[in-house]
Parts: C-alpha cells; sequence; structure tokens
C-alpha cells in the first residue's frame, strides 16, 4: 500500500504508522457520544477514513481508502481535515 | 581533572570503500533546527535571507549560499546547517549540531545501494541534485539529500550511526558482488 503524505508526496506503506479511525471528538462534558467515539467502531465494506502517522516528517495524516477494492483515494494533513 | 575527548559521531567507524562506492563522515559544522512559530514564516525567512542569505527551504527541498545550508525535515522545519542561525525570535531554534550523524555516499553505484535501503525513487528524474527526502534508510529514520550526480548525504540520529554504516557497507558489499 501507498500513503499519499501532503508533505513529503505518496511513500511506502513502511514510513506510516497507523492511528485508527479518523473520528470527530465529541462536543462537552461525558455523554454517550463519548462511549461510541472511544468503543465502537463500524466495520465498513467500502470508503473508510483512518488516521496514519508519517514516522519521518511527523504529518498526521487523514487518509481515504477503500477496504474493499485496497485503492487509497486521498490523503490530507489531519490539523486541516478538522478530525 | 579528566581531559575529555571529542569523537565524531562516526569516529572508527568511516571512511570506508566497499566496491566502487566511498563512506565517509561529513563535518556538517554547527547543526540548527528551525521551526517557525505560527505565521512566523515571514519574519524567519527576512531575518534567515539578511544574515545568511537564504531562505527556508519548502517542501523535499534544500537552500544554500555559501557554507550555510537548509533542508527541509518536516512541515514548518528545517535544519541549518554549516553556520550558526540569527537571533529569530518568531522562530524555535533548537542546537543539535551534537545530535546527528552525517555521512557522505559517493560513487556510480551510490543509488543502486541505496535503493535496497531507501523506499523513496531515487532516480535523477524523481530526485534530483538538492532535492532531500524524510524517508527511512533500513529501519531507521533518516534524512536522504541528493548532493551530486553520483552522490548522496545521509543523516541520522548520532545513536544511529553504527547502524547506518553497517547497513550501508552490507548494500554495497552486496551491489559490489554482482561484478
Ligand atoms: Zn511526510
Amino acid at each position: 500500500m501507498r500513503i499519499p503524505c501532503p508533505h513529503c508526496g505518496t511513500r511506502d506503506l513502511r514510513e506510516f504508522t497507523y492511528q485508527g479511525a479518523a473520528l470527530a471528538q465529541p462536543e462537552g462534558d461525558w455523554s454517550p457520544d463519548w462511549d461510541s467515539y472511544l468503543h465502537l467502531r463500524d466495520n465498513p465494506a467500502g470508503e473508510t477514513r483512518d488516521r496514519w502517522y508519517h514516522n519521518p516528517c511527523g504529518t498526521w495524516v487523514v487518509v481515504t481508502r477503500d477496504t474493499v477494492s485496497h485503492a487509497v483515494t486521498g490523503g490530507i494533513a489531519a490539523r486541516e481535515a478538522g478530525a | 581533572m579528566v581531559d575529555l575527548i571529542a569523537l565524531t559521531p562516526c569516529a572508527g567507524l568511516l571512511p570506508l570503500t566497499v566496491g566502487n562506492l566511498a563512506l565517509a563522515e561529513v563535518d556538517a559544522g554547527p547543526i540548527h533546527l528551525i521551526a517557525p512559530f505560527r505565521g512566523g514564516q515571514a519574519a524567519t525567512d527576512a531575518a534567515l535571507s539578511k544574515a545568511l542569505g537564504l531562505e527556508m527551504p519548502g517542501p523535499q527541498a534544500t537552500t544554500r549560499k555559501g557554507a550555510a545550508r537548509m533542508l527541509s525535515v518536516g512541515p514548518g522545519q528545517a535544519l541549518l546547517l554549516g553556520a550558526a542561525p540569527p537571533a529569530l525570535d518568531q522562530a524555535a531554534v533548537t542546537d543539535q549540531s551534537d545530535g546527528w550523524a552525517v555521512v557522505s555516499v559517493t560513487g556510480p553505484d551510490a543509488r543502486e545501494v541505496l535503493m535496497r535501503l531507501v523506499p523513496v525513487d531515487l532516480h535523477p528524474g524523481a530526485f534530483a541534485v538538492g532535492a532531500t527526502a524524510r524517508t527511512m534508510v533500513g529501519h531507521m529514520t533518516a534524512s536522504v539529500t541528493r548532493t551530486d550526480e553520483e552522490a548522496f548525504e545521509i543523516i541520522v540520529f548520532r545513536s544511529m550511526a553504527r547502524t547506518l554504516v553497517h547497513e550501508l557497507s552490507e548494500a554495497a558489499t552486496g551491489v559490489a558482488a554482482r561484478g
């Protein structure tokens, strides 16, 4: 798998560390939303968004990819993705 | 009173010649990491330009003026080598002079050897003289820079110096054995 880093360009998977699903953090105090945020994950057959850390340059990337076709369709810096 | 002896990161390891590949330690002079604060890029570039005649490089690029040179190491971060930075009030500046091992890899097979260790396209069409990449050499995080057609410079953490020399010499031995 090759992953697009917004700073470095498309790079080999071995340069990245998987950092979990790209979910928006719930607002405010404890609520059932926080429980879902922490513990509940979809397991989509198709498009999914997750965070990857590009170890050499330090960029957190939100990657859009397809779990069926394995196509990687996009990567943007997490600080610009709002998630 | 004990007299301490200063040793370079690759002391006792380099220089080394394997086949037609030459590995040598580079004395890069002072090394500082420069990371402008939010909104401080223009002021930092202006101060660097005034004092040293160069600005911070863009992604995967290097800049150079005389002995001073900079290489991009991440978003909004660059290493300044070969010169002390001027006063920069709009950037975080960290002296890392003793923290890095700098090694030159020179020879007709330099790219062949690095291709075994670095997961980035180093063909001159994709990686011209002056290009730099934050990537890996084997399992080590490194900066790889093309300094000439057949010359690269690799920068790793000082503690990785021995591993770097081992990886490079092993790969070079393999390439040289092909004849
Ligand atoms: Zn990157």
